[in-house]
């Protein structure tokens, strides 16, 4: 029983959360980890709020219970704030990845916050299927630059599952893109940061 | 044996008869039982290379009691609703084009329990010949109504006669588009053996519905169920006919009948099984098969 | 689009889920007919089988039928008549078919099905259940209950090589938790091909196989004076099938470095209280057993891998323990009469004179989520039955 990473994405029926959470599972597996990801499933209709997740661990990963206290949650339709639970079994730990220019929807002021906006990078790229846009791909780019896989792990996994070559490409693209967001948590952080700081550097010249 | 010189010497006569014998004697069906002359007569014109599947119905009990049977050639005995199913996983097994495979079932487990999988063999294109023997009731556990079962006739769950008609088990079958259907009569063995070898021939689902008056179930004495059948087609209260590729053809016995048909009372009233009906009721069935005589001439110029 | 996957298979390394596990064991055993059905949650078996099989990567008919009785309808013919065959099936896909269940165990048929487990209606829930494939277990077939996407493989190809021997002749059932195992993604690693279909499993004979040299007939009429004869025979085999499968596994191990038995010792040294479970639940319940004895509990876990037949040793495992007490999870509920691993235990145990303390607890039903954390909370129940989460 080691430590277990746990993702947590919100997609909506349609939107390849749940292959997103599979690669994510496939990549962690090419670092040499142990993964598990699933799906829970509720009306597999389209358009329908979707919760998929992964497990990583640096040993074998046995729960096939809902994820409880995810440490990075992923919004992959930005919508789903107001209408889904997204920060369920969250903590102060736990890092959001968001779809959108880098805005912080009043729920996540509380939270560290990153966001890409991958829509626009798929649509740039043409990267459609049925007119809509790719989000998934590009949405673990910018995962694997939080640390979570190795970029190169992502792109050998997302060759596994998907043929066109510009879902490589969009990932590269939100690699790149992904950016904190200066929310109320970011202020706060950086604040008590700078406190901290000058505390120190009053402690180091024996001010106190 | 003296045929068979005859025959051998001069070579005509039966000759085009199979001799080999698929369905031995000492099977435990009743006396006058013309569904098991039926299947002697399809086993014949099947030959030796053919798998026999046989549904939970009279046929199954006439085989006789474990370890024997009646049966020379290598048969299943099936459940009652799958028949069909199961000649779908035989064939899967026995993929020789050369090899028969040939479902045989009774008209409670074609048209009522064993439609959906009949239905869905038809629909997948198995290659096979599926027999409906129809003694238009559920016999082998003491004649109750069936789907298949006539309007008027007396049965153990329709003591006062059947209020609904016969189910149109043809119609069901030909919406499938199959590539050939026919109808029979073991009253009409060699035109019941040449529909078995023209089905066997073809690729693909076949299906032939076999008329097999039951002495015991329709209350008519031994001796007469080669004539019953006859009556039955003589009266057009049943149609020999066969259907291939959608082109349509009525068989001679048929053709003969309609026109100068014996009167449907003349069928009826010789069965103790519609003793029940009415005059009015005989009117009522004889306008339809008057209904159905016309629809024939009309739809096929016949 | 799906791309090759010809370099993972070099490593032999795959991200699959448990519905890809059982697809890729069944094409490993080449059975030559497999007719199915969908259902929810099962689907993806025959959905990937019917593509591998459309790939041409194997030479088999697929028999797409109308209905799950007519599945094994099918199946049964196929079997009938020589052919190695497979079916997948779920809930109330199980109880449409449960006529042709027993018709094929009777039958002496040894074709494999997959069973995702799943609750009943009414009240349509597809999520994780165990009384389908329970409520077959009189029927005369293999049962086995798997736990990760590895074991489903593994005991796919495990139940053929039970299945088809010749002392055996008995269909097998392979069951994977709706959902929880269909639809994970684990790791998985195939094994060689080759070395399976030459060292590992015999091609199929099914010594009553209807053929045209001695011509007969399956099924006729069986009087009383045979009929429990016949019965018994089927007793003779399952009892012979306990070995069988211990010798299957063993060879398994052997050829392929897995080990499986009927009954998985989860770090049952010097435990004092034991938690018995069945299929996931078993693999969760592994995290509680670590989380209980890093809090000074000594608690072991017995995995359930095989319900039929009913492996004793499970028995002899709890009687030469030191535990007092054993929980027993039962992820079904048998009408007034509790869950059906706590009865059957508890019936042996009393056979054997063994008396321990057994909670049986009701949980896990109609896919109910619980988690390592709860398991560990189970062993502090006293006595008797408990419905978890009421």
């Amino acid at each position: 029983m080691g430590d277990i990473t746990e993702v947590r994405f919100h997609s909506r029926g349609g939107q390849g959360g749940a292959t997103a959470a599979k690669i994510l599972g496939m990549a962690a597996f090419f670092d040499g980890k142990y993964s598990t990801s699933l799906a829970v499933y509720g009306a597999e209709r389209r358009g329908a709020a979707i919760i998929s997740g992964t497990r990583i661990s640096d040993t074998e990963v046995k729960r096939y219970s809902n994820l409880r206290s995810p440490d990075y949650i992923v919004i992959i339709d930005p919508v789903l704030v107001e209408i889904a639970d997204v920060t369920a079994g969250a903590s102060e730990n736990t890092i959001f990845l968001i779809n959108n220019r880098g805005e912080c929807p009043p729920a996540l002021e509380d939270y560290r916050l990153y966001a890409v906006d991958v829509t626009s990078i798929s649509l740039d790229l043409g990267l459609t299927v049925a007119g809509t846009p790719v989000l998934n791909t590009p949405m673990l780019g910018a995962l694997a630059k939080l640390g979570l896989v190795k970029q190169t792990s992502l792109k050998r996994a997302i060759k596994k599952i998907y043929s066109d070559p510009r879902n490589i490409k969009a990932a590269e693209i939100a690699y790149e893109r992904v950016v904190r967001v200066q929310n109320l948590q970011y202020t706060l952080a950086a604040s008590e940061e700078l406190e901290e700081e000058a505390y120190e550097e009053l402690e180091a010249e024996g001010a106190i | 044996m003296i045929a068979r010189e005859v025959e051998d010497r001069y070579g005509f006569g039966t000759n085009t008869v199979n001799r080999e014998e698929y369905l031995l004697k000492g099977n435990s069906s009743c006396p006058g039982c013309t569904a098991m002359l039926a299947i002697r007569h399809i086993l014949k014109a099947a030959g030796p290379d053919t798998f026999v599947l046989v549904s939970a119905c009279c046929a199954v009990v006439c085989e006789g009691i474990s370890p024997n049977t009646c049966m020379a050639l290598p048969t299943l005995d099936t459940a009652f609703a799958c028949t069909a199913a199961m000649a779908s996983g035989v064939r899967a097994a026995v993929r020789e084009r050369g090899i028969n495979v040939i479902a045989i079932a009774g008209d409670g487990g074609t048209v009522d329990i064993g439609v959906q999988a009949l239905s869905g063999a038809i629909e997948r294109n198995t290659d096979f010949l599926y027999v409906c023997y129809d003694n238009e009731a559920y016999g082998n556990t003491g004649m109750q109504r069936s789907g298949s079962t006539p309007f008027g006739a007396s049965t153990t769950t329709t003591p006062f006669g059947k209020k609904e008609d016969k189910k149109d088990i043809a119609a069901i079958i030909s919406a499938h588009n199959i590539p050939y259907m026919a109808t029979a009569c073991p009253s009409y063995p060699m035109d019941l053996q040449r529909k078995v070898k023209r089905a066997l021939s073809i690729e693909g689902p076949k299906f032939l519905h076999v008329l097999t008056p039951c002495p015991p179930g329709w209350r008519i004495s031994t001796e007469k169920a080669i004539e019953i059948g006859k009556l039955a087609v003589g009266s057009c209260s049943f149609f020999l006919y066969e259907t291939e590729n959608r082109s349509f053809s009525m068989s001679k016995p048929s053709l003969d009948a309609m026109k100068n048909p014996i009167p449907v009372k003349d069928y009826l009233r010789v069965q103790g099984r519609f003793s029940r009906m009415s005059e009015e009721d005989i009117e009522i069935t004889q306008r339809k098969v008057d209904a159905n005589i016309a629809y024939y001439r009309e739809a096929f110029g016949l | 689009m799906m791309t090759t996957q010809t370099e993972l298979e070099k490593d032999r390394g795959l991200f699959v889920t448990g519905c890809e596990a059982a697809a890729r064991a069944v094409l490993v055993a080449k059975p030559s007919v497999i007719a199915a059905y969908p259902i929810t949650p099962q689907t993806e078996i025959v959905e990937k089988l019917s593509r591998f099989i459309g790939e041409e990567r194997h030479d088999c008919q697929y028999i797409a039928v109308e209905s799950e009785h007519s599945a094994l309808a099918a199946c049964i013919g196929a079997s009938s008549c020589g052919a190695r065959t497979f079916t997948a099936t779920s809930s109330h896909g199980l109880l449409y078919m449960a006529e042709m269940v027993h018709w094929a165990a009777i039958g002496r048929l040894p074709i494999v099905m997959a069973n995702a487990n799943r609750a009943l209606g009414s009240g349509w829930n597809i999520w994780a259940d165990h009384l389908d494939s329970l409520s077959m277990r009189d029927s005369g077939w293999l049962q086995f209950y798997t736990s990760t996407v590895q074991e489903v493989y593994d005991t796919i190809l495990i139940a053929f090589r039970a299945a088809e021997n010749e002392d055996v002749m008995l269909p097998a059932m392979v069951c994977l938790d709706g959902f929880l195992l269909t639809h994970i993604n684990q790791p998985l690693h195939l094994i060689d091909e080759k070395r399976y279909q030459e060292e590992f499993l015999d091609e199929i004979r099914i010594p009553h196989a209807l053929n045209f040299d001695a011509p007969h007939t399956l099924g006729t009429l069986v009087v009383p004076t045979d009929n429990y004869k016949i019965q018994h025979n089927r007793k003779v085999s399952m009892d012979l099938v306990k070995d069988v499968i211990k010798d299957a596994e063993a060879e398994f191990l052997r050829l392929f470095g897995r080990e499986y038995h009927p009954v998985m010792e989860y770090r049952t040294d010097n435990a004092e209280v034991l938690i018995v479970a069945m299929g996931t639940l078993a693999k969760e319940a592994e995290d509680a057993i670590d989380m209980l004895r890093f809090r000074g509990v000594k608690a072991g876990l017995l995995q359930l891998r095989q319900f039929r037949p009913f492996p004793d040793e499970i028995v002899d495992i709890i009687s030469g323990s030191k535990a007092e007490k054993v929980v027993i999870i039962d992820r079904d509920y048998s009408g007034g009469c509790g869950g059906i691993i706590a009865q059957e235990i508890k019936a042996r145990l009393y056979d054997a004179g063994v008396m321990r303390e057994i909670v049986n607890v009701i949980a896990g039903l109609g896919g109910q989520d619980i988690t390592a954390e709860d398991i560990t909370k189970m062993v502090e129940i006293e006595g008797g039955e408990f419905w978890w989460g009421i």
